[in-house]
């Protein structure tokens, strides 16, 4: 007997009971929708944080001088003196011969300060920096220029300002470009020109990253006063998302020789931006799993439905299976004939729960973009094929065993 | 001693007969009394010959039947189905043998439901492994035989009984088996379809096929060359329709 007539004689025995046929395909459905359609939740809330955190930018390392507050874990009083981050250190590490993996290494010096404009004044955030940072904290510029490095090495009085800070100041539309913007912090005050407008960028921490202006470091000499020779903050990027950990080596090794101390001695807070992307990869993909084998619970359900109904049909149908071992079928026809029939169930119920999940995830649940991977679909699919095998083989089995003279005289 | 009974007289003694059987018992455990169905049968059959068994209910015709057909097996004693003992066949080589050596007519008819007339006579041969074409040729020919060739695609529950059961008789020799049982046949049947059905089995006898069939009905009986009658699980008696009493001495050695 072929593939194909074990497929219409079960399609016909699923026909004569629609409805019982349809309840359970149902329960499949419900299982395989559920798996592809949690996943997919699981899976799209995992994606978002990734996508937050990759905001921040992945090849970056920041370093944090934290020597005036006190020392690192490893560092002992025998160090008396704190560590410093200085100018010639970020030169050593731009340097590609001694730190390969190190695209650029930007000093970040940020003060809130007052910023001005016309009659409209506001608090705002300013950051003195390098040009390289930011590529580095993924700020990109919409309209105008960056600061460049003719702008550090003149130190230039110009400034590259964020979306809050634009519409804080400045009538809706106005062209700040070319305008002057007057900075205030303390008895310090200075007036920089507007070269540029960052685009709006997505926010980690809480902090709005847009209420920003950023000047080159070395015009915050006289402005800010947390200005010395000794930042307070580096931002290191890596040449590549796989150096990353290599980079962050080499700045370490740079930073502890040039202060005279081994790297586990040094005062320095470092987040790394990639560890940071694992940790919450790896606690969204629990999420995930969980989510899945609940939903996984629901088609272990869908599959005893099936095992059910294939029990009642089998008993139902003693006579059939009874006139047809009289008329010669061998056990295996009868195994396969039922068989068949568990798996057309299941196989329905998962090609429907497949087109149900892939559906389901188009639409925003519990405020998480769903996304479905290949990877979940093909999985359930062929799970729910299994669960009907599974299934639906001690019902074939039990049909298949029945000695004919029992089977005939069944009532 | 011979393994196969020698049998009455037959016009080729190469070929063993189609059934022998010796000594049948079966018995069923009804918690603790056993009903003995069959006390001890032995009977041979020849090829060609047409028998109806006779007897009262509960005699043991069916479990007789059933035990020849292969549906189930003896609790002792032994039978060989052209000359092969059943005993040592596994399921797989049993259901072949019910597949190509038997026929069986029930007096339920027992069509598969929601299948067509035409697919109910495939059954058999597409269990037999036997390629489409042919299928459809071969159930079309038996078909046309039992006269009911317009009915083809008819489902069971869209015939009369006696067309179902002529559907049947079409199922069970489109195999072209050694032996077409029949239990109780036209049990269901009034006398005009009884008749029709009796035609189909009188044609298939005349065209060389042995033909067991069980009755209550003295005139069906009437229509065969021997009559094989039951009481208690035992053969009372065994003689040949038309032409008087035969084999008295199997009746005579119990
Ligand atoms: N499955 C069974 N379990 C127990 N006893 C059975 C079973 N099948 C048959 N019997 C008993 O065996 C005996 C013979 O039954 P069988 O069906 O062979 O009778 P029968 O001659 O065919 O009767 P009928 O003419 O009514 O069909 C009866 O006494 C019956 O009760
Ligand atoms: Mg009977």
């Amino acid at each position: 007997m072929t593939i194909l007539l074990y497929m219409t004689t079960a399609l016909r025995g699923l026909s004569a009971n629609k409805l019982r046929s349809a309840l359970t395909v149902l329960g499949m459905l419900i299982g395989v929708g559920a798996v592809i359609l949690l996943v997919a939740v699981g899976n799209g809330s995992s994606i978002a944080v990734q996508s937050k955190i990759k905001a921040l930018g992945t090849n970056t390392i920041t370093i944090t001088n934290r020597g005036r507050f006190g020392r690192g874990p490893a560092t002992t009083g025998t160090q008396s003196q704190a560590a410093t981050i200085t100018a010639a250190d970020i030169k050593t590490m731009s340097d590609p011969n001694q730190a390969p993996d190190i695209l650029s290494v930007s000093p970040v010096l940020s003060a809130s300060v007052t910023a001005s404009y016309q009659d409209a004044s506001t608090t705002v955030t300013v950051t003195a920096t390098s040009p390289t940072y930011l590529p580095a904290e993924d700020y990109t510029v919409e309209a105008g220029r960056s600061i460049g490095s003719s702008d550090v090495a003149s130190s230039a009085q110009v400034a590259v300002i964020g979306q809050t800070l634009l519409s804080n100041l400045y009538p809706a539309g106005a062209n700040p470009i070319g305008t002057d913007i007057f900075v205030t912090e303390g008895k310090n005050e200075a007036q920089f020109q507007v070269i540029g407008v960052l685009a709006a960028k997505g926010s980690t921490t809480g902090v709005d990253p847009n209420n920003i202006a950023i000047i080159p470091y070395t015009t915050a000499e006289g402005l800010l006063t947390g200005y010395t020779n000794n930042f307070k903050q580096i931002i290191v990027e890596a040449k590549n998302s796989k150096d990353v950990n290599a980079a962050e080596a080499e700045a370490s090794d740079i930073l502890a020789s040039a202060n005279q101390t081994t790297v586990a001695n040094l005062p320095f807070f470092v987040i790394n931006e990639q560890s940071l992307l694992s940790t919450s990869a790896s606690t969204t993909s629990t999420f995930t799993v969980l989510l899945g084998a609940v939903a996984a619970i629901s088609l272990l359900v869908g599959g005893i439905g099936i095992m059910n109904i294939m029990l009642v049909t089998v008993t139902e149908r003693t006579r059939e299976i009874g006139i047809r071992k009289a008329i010669g079928a061998p056990r295996g026809a009868i195994l396969g004939q039922f068989l068949t029939e568990a798996v057309l169930l299941s196989l329905f119920g998962g090609l429907a729960g497949v087109a149900v999940g892939l559906i389901g995830s188009r639409f925003k649940i519990v405020g998480v973009k769903p996304v479905a991977t290949p990877t979940s679909v093909v999985e359930a699919f062929v799970v729910a094929v299994a669960v009907g095998v599974f299934f639906g083989f001690y019902p074939a089995n039990r049909a298949a065993s029945l000695r004919p003279v029992d089977a005939l005289r069944y009532e | 001693m011979s393994p196969v009974p020698s049998g009455s007289p037959s016009s080729d003694r190469q070929l063993p007969p189609v059934i022998a059987l010796r000594n049948i018992t079966r018995t069923y455990k009804m918690g603790d009394s056993e009903v003995h169905a069959l006390a001890g049968v032995s009977l041979v059959i020849e090829r060609g010959e047409f028998v109806a068994i006779m007897g009262a209910s509960g005699s043991g015709k069916s479990t007789m039947m059933n035990i020849i057909g292969c549906l189930d097996v003896p609790s002792s004693g032994r039978y060989w189905l052209d000359g092969v003992d059943v005993r040592g066949l596994d399921e797989t080589r049993l259901a072949r043998v019910r597949n190509r050596k038997i026929g069986f007519v029930f007096q339920s008819f027992n069509l598969i439901p929601r299948t067509s007339a035409l697919a109910n006579i495939e059954l058999p041969m597409l269990y037999a492994g036997v390629h489409a074409k042919e299928r459809r040729a071969r159930a079309l020919a038996a078909l046309d035989l039992v006269g009911l060739s317009s009915r083809a695609g008819h489902m069971p529950s869209e015939m009369s009984g006696g067309q179902q059961q002529r559907v049947a008789v079409a199922r069970a020799l489109v195999t072209n088996p050694a032996l077409i049982l029949a239990d109780e046949p036209t049990g269901n049947l009034d006398t005009h379809a009884s008749d029709e059905v009796m035609n189909v089995f009188e044609s298939l006898n005349r065209a060389g096929r042995t033909v067991v069939l069980i009755t209550h009905e003295p005139d069906i009986a009437e229509r065969t060359k021997r009559t094989v009658r039951l009481r208690d699980g035992l053969i009372i008696s065994d003689e040949n329709t038309t032409r008087g009493p035969r084999r008295a001495e199997m009746g005579a050695a119990r």
